[in-house]
């Protein structure tokens, strides 16, 4: 079930790093090795560097995405100004403005929205770590700009009829984030606690947050 | 040539078309975009422009860069979703003309 | 890409290995260095052709890609590539990799 998967993979820790098996190396591990090693030779960039980065990567997950839609959730005045201007207000909660302009899309009773890249895989990765596989395939960019309630109910969500759908394809500068909903029942809750109801997911728009328990 | 910075022609809510036009090299306007008319969303500002940079040129000047709204009705003629669903695109000022 | 005929998003994902997350952090680095542009990188993608998504992963679009732009800039030779990746090649065969 769509789902159940999702949920599996919302959780907040970093995947663990398949190892690479080193007694066999494909044509472009090979060519991986190869652009490391002589940009390194040249001095254009260092093995510290390019070790940290990765480090940096891994510990990018959803969560700075969640701690944004979980301050926009409990302060009305911050929220509009996420919308009006995203970047300043990551720098706002202590978080890295990020290469490119910020556009946060609100979710509303209304309006349903939805990111892709169509030409090829752009995604706020600085606020949501590296995008799933299913993202970046053909087959999800292709259709979800051409029958986006056909692909999201494939991810188990059946959106009403009077509930528009936006889709938003990211094709140069911008990057997007979805502001999911606020699950109902949720009054009074800490800022922490909401922020794990928002996954991945419901950030990019092919979910929404499951309702609080009761 | 001047790289003074180009100033934007259109406003949010003015309607624009996107050029049909098919050039080879490196694009950033979606093939399925291309010839539809839509209504400008914002204004994202001045950006060095993708075709040039691909080519390791420095993009100068600066072209406009608007989010686009489309109707998917009006781009899909086999749309099977709701009348106000809608694509919105980031397209670049030398692509459109007005609607 | 976007209205292509295609089939059901199958929502799959899977662990990155190092070999990519180190492509993925050359990308980084070279473009916030100023070596290379993202652009670059797309444009020599595309020019992969279509069936390179059959043919080729994400990742192994994206080396192949970055290498093609940094011969394009002259910063690596061919010939210094063909060296090196028969080097690399040979110190795996050995056990040194």
């Amino acid at each position: 079930m769509a789902h159940a998967h999702h949920d599996h993979h919302d959780h907040d820790h970093p995947h663990p790093t398949r190892p690479d098996q080193d007694d066999r190396l494909t044509y472009y591990q090979t060519m991986e090795i190869a652009v490391r090693e002589l940009l390194v030779e040249k001095g254009i960039l260092t093995a510290d560097q390019i070790r940290r980065q990765v480090e940096d990567m891994d510990n990018r997950t959803p969560l700075r995405g969640a701690k944004v839609v979980a301050r926009a959730w409990t302060d009305p005045a911050y929220k509009a100004r996420l919308l009006a201007e995203g970047n300043p207000a990551l720098e706002e909660i202590g978080l890295d403005r990020g290469p490119y302009r910020l556009v946060v899309v609100e979710n509303t009773p209304a309006v349903h929205n939805v990111i892709v890249c169509t030409l090829c895989s752009c995604y706020p990765r600085w606020l949501l770590g590296l995008p799933p596989d299913w993202y970046k395939s053909r087959n999800y960019r292709s259709r979800v700009v051409r029958e986006p309630r056909s692909v999201l109910r494939e991810f188990g969500l059946d959106l009403r009829d009077d509930v528009t759908v936006r889709v938003h394809d990211s094709t140069a500068d911008m990057r997007y984030l979805v502001l999911p909903a606020r699950p109902a029942g949720t009054e009074g809750w800490s800022e922490e606690q909401l922020a794990a109801l928002v996954t991945r997911d419901t950030m990019i728009g092919v979910a929404v947050p499951r309702p609080a328990n009761p | 040539m001047s790289t003074a910075a180009i100033s934007p022609r259109y406003c949010p809510g003015e309607r624009v078309k996107v050029r049909a036009a098919y050039p080879p090299g490196h694009v950033r306007t979606p093939f399925y975009i291309r010839g539809h008319s839509g209504v400008v969303e914002r204004l994202c500002g001045n950006y060095p422009n993708p075709e040039e940079l691909a080519y390791a040129r420095p993009g100068l000047p600066a072209q406009p860069l608007y989010r686009v709204r489309f109707l998917q009705r009006d781009v899909w003629p086999d749309y099977a979703g709701q009348p106000a669903d809608s694509v919105d695109v980031e397209i670049y000022q030398h692509w459109l003309e007005p609607a | 890409m976007g209205g292509l005929p295609a089939s059901p998003v199958a929502p799959s994902e899977h662990d990155y290995a190092l070999w990519e997350k180190r492509v993925d952090a050359l990308l980084v680095l070279l473009t916030s260095g100023g070596r290379m542009t993202v652009d670059e990188l797309r444009r020599n993608i595309e020019a992969l052709g279509a069936d390179a998504y059959d043919r080729m992963s994400y990742y192994e679009r994206w080396i192949h890609s970055i290498a093609q732009t940094l011969i394009q800039r002259g910063t690596i030779t061919i010939d210094e590539f063909g060296r090196k990746m028969a080097d690399s090649e040979a110190r795996a065969q050995r056990g040194e990799l």
